[in-house]
């Protein structure tokens, strides 16, 4: 049995992007922010910051969740992928570009958390209806692009994936 | 938006979690998933002193057939549960409910145990435990008890769990033969708390009478409550006895009122969406 005192900070490891890294977190320290203020990857965005818009959504041993309603310490070992880990050697990522390609960010905050959902969603979801990339995209907010574009992308990037024609 | 302080426990078995349970009572808030307990945390409206988290509890999310019910352990991600054909194709109704719990990114996370301990009344996994039957196992240093779901849910995030318990699993009573199931809830966004959440399991016997129903209606009341239908077994089992059930259903409810609708809207909710899962339910039956 782990117990963590209030109040105190603890060492905490993360395998984040394929990098073990380590830091320091209070029992109640948020993972959103321990991604932020302590790993310094920025990349992860913070908004509502009680599980509803989506924006801090991170993969955690592989599966899409928010990152502002659990702790760093009960991560604790876990995998994480976070946006930073998308692009491999500078080159956006296939459904990167296809958001690029159609338009489907413009202020770009809800998109960190989109992209780490899509990328779970199609891992498991290769040949998706659109009517289920709505659902899986019911868990996140955008009010800039009407999702119609973001859409488009989750659905171009699948036949990519499938090696088909965009 | 930042939790209070609190120490952090992380029991590897049942005992560790129960005697921890045991230490702190009250003061502890069990943390599963955490779905709804970390909005709550950031929100400073729970301010526990200890969180126990049974995460990883060593199998504490099995599923395991027992007889005439299939027990799921406590912190079963609805996600896996989701993926789980086995256990989908022998509770139903529980298949029929998880696709309206919440996203795909907190089903992900939440489990069946925290979503039936924090009780919110429009939750569709204890509407589902409740209308099927079905009961919680509660282990404390005083031992284990058992008790039905139709006794669990007390009020609004309030069960009949002392403050020593650990809610360790569900017991679902396995599928009844040839019984139909059906599940809708009307929100205002989709995944979004259901305004009213409606359940129905029907039995309709060889000359299509209706020999058995269980009609649940979540977010009207302040738990997860059972129509009386007992008058209407023996009739045909048809559209029209749908809408007299549901109306009799919407009649003898005392719904809430409160931002998302008023009484009357949930009342006419169960009226007219209640007949349409009534009527689903009757189709499905008697097809497996």
């Amino acid at each position: 049995m782990m117990r963590l005192k209030a109040g105190m900070r603890h060492t905490v490891t993360l395998k984040v992007n394929g990098r073990t890294l380590t830091g320091q977190a209070e029992s109640r320290t948020l993972l959103s922010d321990f991604l932020r203020h302590e790993l310094k990857l920025f990349g992860t965005h913070v908004g509502c910051e009680h599980g509803v818009c989506g924006a801090c959504t991170v993969l955690v041993d592989g599966s899409a969740v928010r990152s502002c309603v659990q702790y760093a310490v009960e991560c604790d070992g876990a995998e994480i992928r976070t946006v930073e880990g998308l692009a491999q050697a500078g080159l956006l990522s296939e459904l990167q570009q296809a958001f690029n390609r159609h338009h489907a960010l413009q202020c770009g905050f809800c998109t960190a958390g989109i992209l780490m959902s899509a990328t779970h969603f199609l891992a498991d979801n290769p040949d998706p209806s659109e009517a289920a990339v709505r659902d899986m995209l019911s868990g996140h907010i955008c009010r800039c692009t009407g999702y119609y574009p973001i859409v488009a992308a989750i659905m171009e990037a699948a036949r990519a994936a499938r090696g088909e024609k965009k | 938006m930042k939790p209070v302080a609190f120490e952090y426990c992380r029991p590897d078995s049942i005992a560790e979690a129960v005697a921890l349970l045991e230490e702190f009572g009250p003061d502890a808030s069990v943390l599963s998933g955490g779905m709804s307990l970390g909005p709550m945390l950031n929100m400073r409206l729970v301010r526990p002193a200890a969180l126990i988290d049974v995460k990883r509890v060593h199998g504490m999310d099995s599923v395991t057939a027992q007889g005439a019910e299939v027990r799921t352990g406590a912190t079963l991600r609805q996600a896996a549960a989701m993926r789980d054909a086995g256990l989908m194709q022998s509770v139903p109704l529980l298949a029929l409910a998880l696709p309206h719990v919440g996203h795909f990114q907190t089903r992900n996370r939440g489990t069946l145990g925290g979503s039936v301990a924090h009780a919110d009344p429009s939750s569709e996994i204890p509407l589902a435990l409740a209308t099927l039957g079905g009961a919680v196992e509660l282990v404390s240093k005083r031992g284990t008890r058992r008790v039905a779901a139709r006794e669990f849910f007390v009020d609004v995030l309030t069960t009949a769990r002392a403050s020593d318990e650990l809610l360790t699993a569900l017991l679902w009573p396995a599928r009844r033969a040839n019984a139909g199931h059906a599940f809708d809830e009307i929100c205002q966004r989709h995944g979004d708390f259901a305004v009213v959440a409606i359940a129905a399991e029907a039995v309709i016997d060889a000359n299509g009478a209706l020999a058995h129903l269980a009609l649940g209606l979540g977010g009207v009341e302040s738990r997860p409550t059972l129509a009386n239908t007992a008058a209407f077994l023996g009739r045909p089992a048809d559209a029209k006895l749908a809408r007299e059930i549901a109306a009799a259903a919407a009649d003898a409810a005392d719904p809430m009122s409160d931002l998302k609708a008023t009484a009357e809207y949930r009342r006419a909710l169960v009226r007219e969406s209640g007949a349409a899962v009534l009527a689903a339910a009757f189709a499905n039956a008697g097809k497996h």
